[in-house]
């Protein structure tokens, strides 16, 4: 069979590290899978407001407060910035949104656990946007120009997310032996599900194969996990935190810290929606829809207005 | 003249808009995105709450999508090819002579 002039053209414009546009053909598989990624990406921002948002109202002092509310807006907007990336690809926001109101699409495993006290913050901020940075860092060089975009943009805002987090714990490990201990507490909580959001590791990965012949990405799983993991283990102990992993050891070899078993079992329960919050934050972005019915049809009188206007002007 | 698409059936009059920032006066402006609202006005609004909460740019405008006429693929080649073998267009085509002393 001959192959393709225009998907032969395809990959070499990947293999020269050309920048795909949306107006360029590229084949189908990759429409589907940038689709699926960027909209999971953007769904994990939306309801990613959630168990920050849990606290705005209970913040410790007025600095904390401005901080929490400025970063879960930063949160929207990046749900925005990526919705309107996937945009290019020829779903609408709606359609997408639609398929997470309904619980048909995935979002990051992570925001279905609960923020039981304020320590979980300071953890979300210094581990969770820890992560998410690592796995943005090299989507921002991926090979879909929209969603690399949006990624330089949204990388610059989330250093302000991992630094006001590191406050926090920083703060409350200098504390009293409470706050200390809250923040240890908070720490157990956190470690393991985050290590889980770089994905399962790319033998057992569905996707990650051809995700990386995409050039989509461009790191293995397992690649950026040790990354966060060196990064997070010297932090840790310079934060007097305790991590919470027996078998953590430091390999002289390599120089990476080597941890024990994941519990693959716990991130395949969490992502099919047995995790603690599944529900609860799916109800609240339902919710939210339902309460904002007035604003989008008061927006959509007031544009039918306009064009009204407009038609009878010309 | 009314560029907007007709609204769909579910009453949606949501479009499109093409984002440029104007980060300081006099300086071009630049495509940082899109946002998708019911009209210009709220486009504006939308995106000055998300591609400008923190910079304060000296101006925003927003394009619908559809406004907006492209290059295609196809016809690249022949599009741009006349500009290549100008090269008399470029001040490295000309030659001074030597000892003519330097602008400065």
């Amino acid at each position: 069979m001959e192959p393709d002039p225009k998907e032969a053209e395809f990959f070499r414009r990947l293999d020269a590290d050309e920048s795909i546009e949306p107006k360029d053909w590229f084949p189908e598989r990759y429409r589907k899978q940038l689709i699926r990624m960027m909209s999971q990406h953007a769904h994990s921002e939306i309801v990613g407001m959630l168990p920050e948002g849990n606290w705005i109202t209970r913040a410790p002092t007025f600095r904390r407060k401005i901080g929490l509310l400025a970063k879960v807006q930063d949160e929207a907007g990046h749900g925005l910035y990526l919705y309107s990336a996937a945009e290019t690809l020829g779903i609408s926001r709606d359609e997408m949104y639609q398929q997470l109101l309904q619980g048909q699409a995935k979002y990051s495993h992570i925001f279905n656990y609960p923020t039981l006290s304020w320590a979980d913050i300071g953890m979300i901020g210094w581990l969770v946007d820890g992560a998410a940075i690592i796995n943005q860092t090299m989507l921002a060089k991926c090979s879909y120009g929209p969603y690399a975009r949006a990624m330089v943009r949204i990388c610059k805002e989330e250093n302000f997310h991992k630094k006001q987090g590191m406050e926090i714990v920083g703060t409350l490990m200098a504390g009293t032996p409470e706050q200390r201990r809250m923040a240890q507490e908070a720490f157990d909580r956190w470690w393991w599900p985050t290590l889980m959001m770089f994905g399962v590791p790319d033998q057992a990965s569905p996707n990650s194969a051809e995700l990386t012949r995409f050039k989509i990405k461009r790191k293995s799983n397992d690649e950026l996990r040790q990354r966060y993991i060196d990064m997070k283990v010297a932090q840790a102990h310079a934060f007097g935190l305790v991590v919470p992993d027996p078998d953590l050891k430091f390999d002289d070899a390599t120089g990476h810290w080597r941890i024990g078993p994941i519990d693959w079992n716990e991130f395949y329960r969490v992502l099919q929606g047995a995790g603690p919050c599944n529900r609860e934050r799916l109800e609240a972005r339902r919710q939210a829809y339902a309460d904002g019915a007035w604003v989008r049809e008061a927006a959509a009188a007031f544009e039918k207005k306009r064009r009204q206007k407009e038609e009878t002007a010309a | 003249m009314s560029s907007a698409p007709p609204a769909r059936a579910d009453g949606d009059f949501t479009e499109l808009f093409e984002v440029f920032v104007q980060e300081k006066a006099g300086e071009a402006h630049q495509h940082v995105g899109s946002v998708r609202a019911a009209g210009p006005s709220l486009a504006l609004q939308h995106a000055r709450d998300v591609y400008a909460r923190r910079s304060s740019p000296a101006s925003i405008w927003v394009v619908p999508t559809a406004a907006i006429t492209a290059t295609v693929d196809a016809d690249i080649a022949s599009f741009f090819e006349p500009a290549a073998d100008k090269a008399y267009r470029h001040p490295q085509f000309y030659r001074v002579p030597k000892d003519t002393p330097e602008e400065s």
